[in-house]
């Protein structure tokens, strides 16, 4: 039989109708829903009379605008707490369990959904949500829809998709220290550029994706829309399996389910679209200069000039870049000061993420000219956090602890940049004004975004054990 | 879905690659829960200076530009966040019709599920409208979808592709959820054979 990649094998699995000149019709096996996205496509079915097909392939949480201090005091902005109440309502109509700002499993959706195990091997999964990509790192074809289809996928648990073209991305080779999987895929981003992946599906692997824990794979899968790609995907192997033993909604027949499990990875000589090869130990830790995700460098270089881009729409792009960013073309990267450093958002906000940083600020202390803040990914996350202590070493540090949500990755919420300031952030998107109008945004590992709290600029964490 | 057959509209510029959709419609932006009255907040922070002032730098804020339906911009326009909030935003300010290089694929997607055409050209295509809007003022463009032609009253006349599906969607406003509908059987049909095999 004709070698199969995984994305086939999945994607053939899930063919409801196929029509000649037709995008096909595609099984979703899971549906995840937030507050933004939603109450439009809700609507849209009370407005024609229909049901949510399967609600209970349905899961909802609120993330994006919930408040991350006090949660017990009622939420300040009406147009925010309306959004909310809308959920909890358009949930209750339609049967859908939700995990509501008070439930101890709320969550950023790509966090809860791995952790409840929600998230499996060879399913189809969306949510009206660009980072629905990381829950590719189960070996799931996981990917963002607009409302419009939230709205198609509640009434028919089906989508109209074009088969999407391959692309195999191998990286190989062992991560200096330091180099963490925010810099593997910050640095594949910087390579393919923001519009390099577009129509594909990227599948990661190699010796370097296998040795990444599953928590890295999900940082890595995550950004793949950051680089243009529909998803990204990671063959599921032991470390999938384990991580998934015991959870809420894994497979009651584990066992059996591991058995087709092992099943999806690509067959060898199956056929990719386009290939790229990574070698990890060439890597150094990236730090994005500019107003999208493919404007990085590794830390120990300098803020590009325009005239570095032969491309004049890339030039036009870097000057533009540089004039928003306040950053002189020549400056080394490790003389950027930063005020402000957010650690968390579906990029790198679990527990694993915590405990590495938690190591590394322990015995010091967040520069008197930063205000730093920690953002669980999620109410398990935190607890998880705190039974280890982590939120004490965090607060030693200076560093501010707060309620799980999307918080300042794209402040909905209260927690934004003011104008002009300048943040050292580990989240995924670094466009004009995201964090807050006029705010400045680096995109950094963990690791990195703790070094700039501690220094209160850009330092080279590779050097920083040394010293 | 208001179907979308042939368009005669004033062209506007925005020249700029990589235009992602939180500049098309900020975050602050998207807590309303209807899917109209975007249109005031589309590019914000570009737009304006402050709330009631627009910023005479942008270009689209140029009374030439008044009333225009066609957006042409550089490429991979629309990447970022999949809120389809940026299609309502661009439908609701008043365009129909989006041309560039290259668009990114969710932001492409959902143009298509409100009724407004995606158009792409080539590079040196786009770049000869960007020339010949700006040296004639309240230049027009038409869309053509049934013979998928853009054309000007000057002499400009190019062809561009579609997906068939897409485009016979979009010609009849035809709605998808009603099309999938007529495969409820076979839907059924697939759930049945999914949880026979599960319990196999």
């Amino acid at each position: 039989m004709r070698p199969k990649t995984m994305f086939e094998k999945i994607w053939e699995a899930h063919v409801v109708h196929e029509e000649l000149g037709k995008p096909s019709l595609i099984y979703i096996d899971r549906h995840l829903v937030h507050e933004v996205t939603s109450p439009q496509a809700f609507e849209g079915l009370r407005l024609a009379g229909r049901k949510v097909r399967r609600p209970d392939l349905t899961f909802a949480t609120m993330d994006h605008n919930v408040p991350t201090t006090r949660r017990f005091l009622p939420i300040e902005d009406p147009i925010s707490a309306q959004q909310m109440g809308t959920l909890s309502r358009n949930c209750k109509e339609f049967g859908i369990t939700l995990f509501d700002l008070n439930s101890p499993l709320q969550g950023i959706v790509h966090v809860i959904g791995p952790e409840l195990g929600i998230t499996q091997p060879g399913m189809t999964l969306v949510c009206g949500d660009s980072h629905t990509s990381t829950h590719g790192a189960f070996g799931t074809l996981a990917f963002g829809v607009g409302t419009s289809e939230v709205e198609h996928v509640l009434a028919t648990q089906c989508l109209l998709q074009d088969r999407p073209k391959t692309f195999l991305i191998q990286v190989n080779g062992k991560r200096p220290y330091g180099v963490e999987a925010k810099d593997i895929i910050l640095s594949i981003i910087g390579q393919i550029g923001t519009g390099g992946g577009a129509g594909s599906v990227i599948e990661y692997a190699g010796d370097t994706i296998r040795e990444l824990s599953m928590e890295e794979r999900m940082t890595v899968c995550n950004m793949s829309i950051e680089g243009g790609a529909r998803a990204g995907m990671i063959a599921p192997d032991k470390k999938t399996f384990a991580y998934l033993k015991g959870r809420q909604y894994s497979p009651v027949d584990f066992e059996r389910a591991v058995e087709t499990w092992k099943e999806l990875a690509s067959d060898s000589g199956a056929h990719f679209d386009r290939t790229l090869n990574i070698d990890a130990a060439s890597l150094a830790p990236q730090v994005t200069w500019g107003t999208n995700p493919g404007q990085v460098v590794p830390v120990d270089s300098r803020v590009p000039s325009p005239v570095d881009f032969s491309d004049p729409n890339a030039r036009k792009s870097a000057e533009r870049a540089l004039e928003y960013m306040a950053l002189k073309a020549g400056t080394p990267i490790t003389d950027i000061p930063i005020e402000r450093v957010f650690i968390g958002s579906c990029t790198n906000s679990r527990v694993e993420d915590l405990r590495r940083v938690a190591q590394f600020i322990k015995g010091k202390h967040v520069s008197p000219k930063v205000y730093a803040m920690v953002v669980p990914g999620s109410q398990q996350v935190k607890r998880t956090a705190e039974k280890e202590g982590l939120d004490h070493l965090f607060r030693e540090a200076g560093f501010d602890w707060r309620e799980s949500g999307c918080s300042m990755c794209l402040g909905m919420n209260p927690d934004i940049l003011k104008p002009g300031e300048r943040c050292a952030s580990t989240s995924n998107r670094n466009f004009e004004g995201r964090q807050g109008k006029g705010g400045r945004t680096h995109l950094v590992s963990p690791l990195m975004a703790a070094a700039a709290a501690i220094e209160g600029h850009f330092v080279d964490v590779r050097q920083y054990k040394l010293n | 879905m208001k179907p979308f057959t042939k368009l005669r509209g004033i062209v506007t510029l925005l020249d700029l690659p990589d235009v992602d959709t939180d500049q098309i419609i900020p975050k602050q932006f998207l807590k309303r829960i209807e899917r109209t009255g975007f249109g005031q907040f589309l590019f914000y922070d570009w737009r304006f200076v402050d709330r009631n002032q627009l910023n005479p730098n942008f270009e689209m804020n140029q009374s030439r530009y008044r009333g225009a339906e066609i957006l042409v911009t550089r490429s991979n326009f629309g990447c970022g966040s999949s809120r389809e909030h940026a299609p309502w935003a661009l439908l609701d300010y008043g365009f129909k019709s989006i041309v560039a290089p290259s668009f990114a694929d969710i932001f492409y997607n959902n143009c298509f599920k409100n009724g407004m055409l995606p158009v792409q050209l080539m590079e040196e295509q786009v770049e000869e409208i960007f020339r010949r809007v700006r040296r004639t003022p309240g230049f027009q463009l038409h869309v053509d979808l049934e013979r998928k032609r853009i054309s000007s009253d000057d002499g400009l006349d190019f062809s561009f592709e579609v997906d068939e599906f897409r485009r016979y969607c979009l010609l009849n406003g035809l709605d998808d959820i009603g099309l999938t509908l007529e495969h409820e059987g076979k839907i059924r049909q697939y759930e049945t054979r999914r949880s026979e095999a599960s319990e196999r």
